[in-house]
């Protein structure tokens, strides 16, 4: 027998291993639940950027103009895009987790249906909202 | 047989004592910013606001002001919800947990009265 502790031994085995990794097998469903947090707190961080662009705004002309010029760069247009992608894909995301909330779509081929259905409404929402603000 | 007191029973709170408070509210913030985040993102896009009287005439609709004001309150209750879940989750220094959750807070409030007070102060403002 080794000379482990029985202590030693349990601080080395993985209790609550992370969803993504060499424990589980791959899924949609845990790649989906990790980008639902993350785009959320990058969400929670962009409420910054849209409370600067409505103060910059109600400060006046001079002001609005600086901001305006922000996000039109290409840095600015960078993180709109990540933004409202963010956005519709937590929205998307969001409304699967409210159908589950209600009780439904738990079999394994609903939830796949679901997390797929997800990652392409996210795109072509995202799609129509930048072809709405150019053409 | 039930381990637990009557009284907690009763009130239904659990461990945490405040029962499921956070999460209906993070259910019902959700059902509300679907349509309102779907308006607001296709609403931006459509209305060229990058230009300032553009941004200034779509403010002084009374029903975009309120649409808005509904918009932040919804959205700045759900992101303090949901960024308080994140730091219990993922920090377990409870200093940090602690800071960080009370700053988290105060920033949600923060943006959230200047979001409105802006949409406010043009909304109400001489056009």
């Amino acid at each position: 027998m080794s000379a482990k502790s029985s202590a030693e031994r349990a601080a080395a085995r993985p209790l609550s291993p992370f969803m993504l990794g060499q424990y589980y097998r791959f899924q949609i469903s845990s790649l989906l639940s990790i980008t639902h947090r993350i785009t959320g707190v990058g969400l929670a961080l962009g409420t910054l950027f849209l409370a600067a662009w409505l103060m910059s705004a109600a400060t006046g002309p001079a002001a609005y103009q600086r901001f305006a010029a922000c996000a039109r760069s290409p840095i600015g247009l960078i993180l709109l895009l990540g933004w409202s992608w963010s956005l519709l894909y937590h929205l998307c995301n969001g409304v699967r987790h409210l159908v589950w909330d209600a009780g439904y779509a738990f079999e394994k081929k609903n939830v796949d249906a679901g997390g797929w259905a997800v990652v392409i409404g996210s795109v072509v929402l995202t799609a129509a909202v930048w072809l709405t603000a150019y053409i | 047989m039930s381990l637990r007191s009557p009284l907690s029973q009763a009130r239904g709170l659990g461990s945490a004592k405040d029962g499921v408070g956070h999460w209906w509210a993070q259910r019902l913030t959700a059902l509300a910013l679907v349509p309102l985040s779907l308006w607001f993102v296709f609403s931006v896009a459509h209305y060229r606001v990058a230009d300032y009287g553009t941004m200034l005439a779509w403010l002084h609709n009374p029903y975009v002001a309120v649409a808005l004001v509904l918009y932040f309150i919804a959205l700045f209750y759900h992101s303090a919800l949901g960024v308080q879940v994140v730091v219990e989750d993922y920090v377990a220094n409870e200093a940090a947990k602690l800071t960080l959750l009370v700053l988290a807070k105060f920033f949600h409030f923060a943006l959230a009265a200047a979001s409105v007070f802006a949409v406010l102060k043009i909304a109400f403002g001489a056009y």
